[in-house]
């Protein structure tokens, strides 16, 4: 472990990418592996202040995400920790024929922070939305999925990418994230989910910028509506923490999911499936875009259009509270 | 490089385009014509320039070869085994269910393969940023790269060439195996790529074009490469499809074809005749 301490001060002062950059820096410091790739997007992606640190271990693709991809996987290979800094939506679909059969299917070392995700660069466009990426990123074997909450699981998220060996998709928003933590100790771990909420009548299961508002929404349906809800930080989408998602369903019997992206494939769909698996009837709904692809606006008014801020949330569980779900406790009888 | 050494690839290079001929033969269908096309490259590179060690292929000090028109398989199949990579068996289970040597070249399954390609133009890359990681390591060890004119459609191709350049990757050789076709029909048809020598020289290439079936030619282009300081180079191979077979010459689409037993016998015959004559001449060195 690098010894890094990034709390809710700095996360004040620095946008996501930033952290995500000054983790980075912190990082190659210890370990002269690391490399930080960029195809134009050094500004944006907050990458270009490795450069100034580190000018021999930056490269510059130009506008060529296809050859970055690739030419990470080779560098890999080379016994090189290469992070691929890129928008989501350019790293998912424009390069996903590289990441697929250089990256996953070769298992090589490659870290790719795949930025301004989901709708966090809404004004930008349709062109620059990416709704679909946790689900197409999911389906690659041996490739790790995670979606931080704000920018201190960021922190945790890219030091731990570092520890694992393997490729690893980070997907972070553009901008400030809404604070979901204060400091970086509070146990993470890849794989494993965290509880932000205690509750027994109904398990909100969340990721990256939807964290924040199902915490929000846990606290108004406690005050207002005395409904008890557990939030899970379902940080990492594959591997998926089945026994925290199994554990919500025994104790809670309704889950609900929300995140800034399709409701098919995502963690709504990886959910289902364990749920699905488990033979355990359940009151469900997956929030998030439904089948659709997002009109333009910012992030916060496209999150409240998706239902996936705060009052999105709140009905949704309220109405999910009115579901029927099987009284019958006994699960060993039904699988 | 004197006349026996050169014969002595000769012969490599016949060995490696029989046995080439014989794995396809074998299967009865393949992608017969662009492995033979770059078979004298390969003998070249295997049997004089690489640093390599079959028992150990992993060995960090090894030049790398990528065959990035993937389909080549097989004739980077017969070269490896030749080389002692991988007993010559293997060969008779080309393609087949179960098999190290898929119809494309991957590194997880094959002994002496460094980089899985298939998908074109993908190998541009990845051969790139192996260059570029031996460099940044210090390593004195070279890339060589095979490219198709066809797979030279793919953009993602000219942006490595952009990014070799540009870093000014002296440690890796790019090949283009100029054949003139792709599966579709002729290059110039299909996509007309113009002039390589030209465009690789405005990418900023050491750019030459050699007769791709004079060992010769090749080993002097790769050594006139070598001392090219400060820019990546490329050789451009002048290459026939189907090279030393003249029932694949003659078909025009010969990318991926059916060989029946008759053709399959013809073509073997004929390899192996060249093969002899090479050997005759040898005797006589």
């Amino acid at each position: 472990m690098a010894g890094l301490s990034y709390t809710s001060i700095n996360q004040t002062r620095m946008a996501t990418g930033e952290v995500y950059c000054q983790t980075l820096i912190e990082l190659a410091k210890e370990n002269p592996r690391i490399v930080a790739l960029t195809a134009d997007l050094g500004k944006s992606s907050k990458i270009g202040e490795f450069m100034k640190q580190f000018p021999e271990r930056f490269y510059q693709f130009g506008i060529a995400e296809q050859n970055m991809m690739g030419a990470a996987a080779g560098m890999a290979k080379a016994g090189l920790i290469p992070f691929t800094s890129s928008f989501a939506i350019f790293t998912a679909c424009r390069a996903l024929d590289q990441v697929h059969t250089d990256i996953c299917y070769q298992n090589v070392n490659v870290k790719m922070i795949a930025s301004h995700a989901g709708t966090s660069f809404g004004q930008a466009g349709t062109t620059h939305h990416s709704t679909e990426d946790i689900a197409i990123m999911r389906s690659l074997a041996n490739l790790t999925v995670i979606v931080p909450a704000d920018g201190i699981e960021t922190a945790n998220a890219v030091e731990a990418a570092v520890e694992h060996e393997g490729p690893v998709y980070i997907r972070i928003n553009r901008g400030y994230d809404q604070q979901v933590y204060e400091t970086m100790d509070y146990g993470y771990e890849i794989g494993r989910a965290v509880t932000l909420h205690e509750g027994s009548d109904v398990t909100i299961i969340a990721c990256g910028s939807a964290v924040f508002q199902a915490l929000q929404a846990a606290r108004e349906l406690d005050a207002v509506y005395q409904i008890k809800a557990r939030v899970l930080d379902m940080h990492t989408i594959k591997p998926l923490d089945k026994a925290a998602v199994l554990k919500a369903v025994k104790d809670t019997r309704r889950i609900i999911t929300a995140e800034d992206h399709t409701v098919i494939g995502g963690l709504g769909g990886a959910v289902a499936e364990v749920i699905a698996e488990s033979g355990m009837a359940t009151a469900f709904r997956r929030l998030g875009l439904q089948d659709k692809f997002s009109p333009i606006g910012l992030h916060e008014d496209l999150m409240a259009h998706h239902g996936i801020d705060t009052n999105g949330i709140v009905n949704s569980v309220r109405e999910l509270m009115q579901l029927d779900f099987e009284e019958d406790l006994d699960w060993e009888d039904e699988v | 490089m004197d006349r026996k050494r050169e014969l002595e690839l000769q012969e490599f290079a016949a060995t490696i385009r029989a046995e080439t001929v014989k794995e396809v033969a074998d299967l009865g269908f393949g992608h017969i014509g662009g492995s033979l096309s770059v078979v004298e490259a390969l003998a070249v590179l295997y049997g004089e320039v690489m640093k390599i060690d079959p028992k150990n292929p992993d060995w960090d000090e090894r030049d790398i070869m990528v065959m990035s028109k993937g389909h080549a398989g097989p004739a980077v199949y017969a070269t490896l085994a030749l080389k002692g990579y991988f007993p010559m068996d293997w060969l008779k289970t080309l393609n087949k269910p179960g098999t190290n040597l898929p119809s494309h070249t991957d590194r997880l399954k094959t002994p002496g393969v460094d980089m899985t390609t298939g998908s074109l133009g993908q190998g541009s890359s990845t051969a790139t940023g192996m260059a570029l990681g031996r460099k940044l390591a210090g390593s004195d060890s070279r890339v060589f790269l095979f490219i198709g004119d066809g797979e030279s459609n793919e953009g993602q191709v000219w942006e490595a060439a952009m990014f070799c350049s540009h870093y000014k990757l002296d440690n890796i050789v790019w090949f283009v195996d100029y054949n003139k076709k792709q599966l579709d029909g002729f290059v110039e048809d299909v996509m007309d790529m113009g002039d390589f020598q030209e465009k690789f020289e405005a990418f900023g290439f050491h750019t030459q074009t050699v007769d791709g079936t004079s060992v010769r030619e090749i080993y002097d282009a790769i050594e006139a490469a070598r001392q090219a300081k400060g820019k990546p180079s490329c050789i451009i191979l002048d290459t026939v499809k189907g090279e030393g077979v003249s029932d694949l010459i003659e078909i025009e689409l010969n990318h991926h074809v059916q060989f029946p037993e008759e053709m399959a016998n013809r073509a073997l015959e004929q390899v192996t005749a060249a093969l002899e004559r090479v050997r005759k001449e040898l005797a006589n060195v």
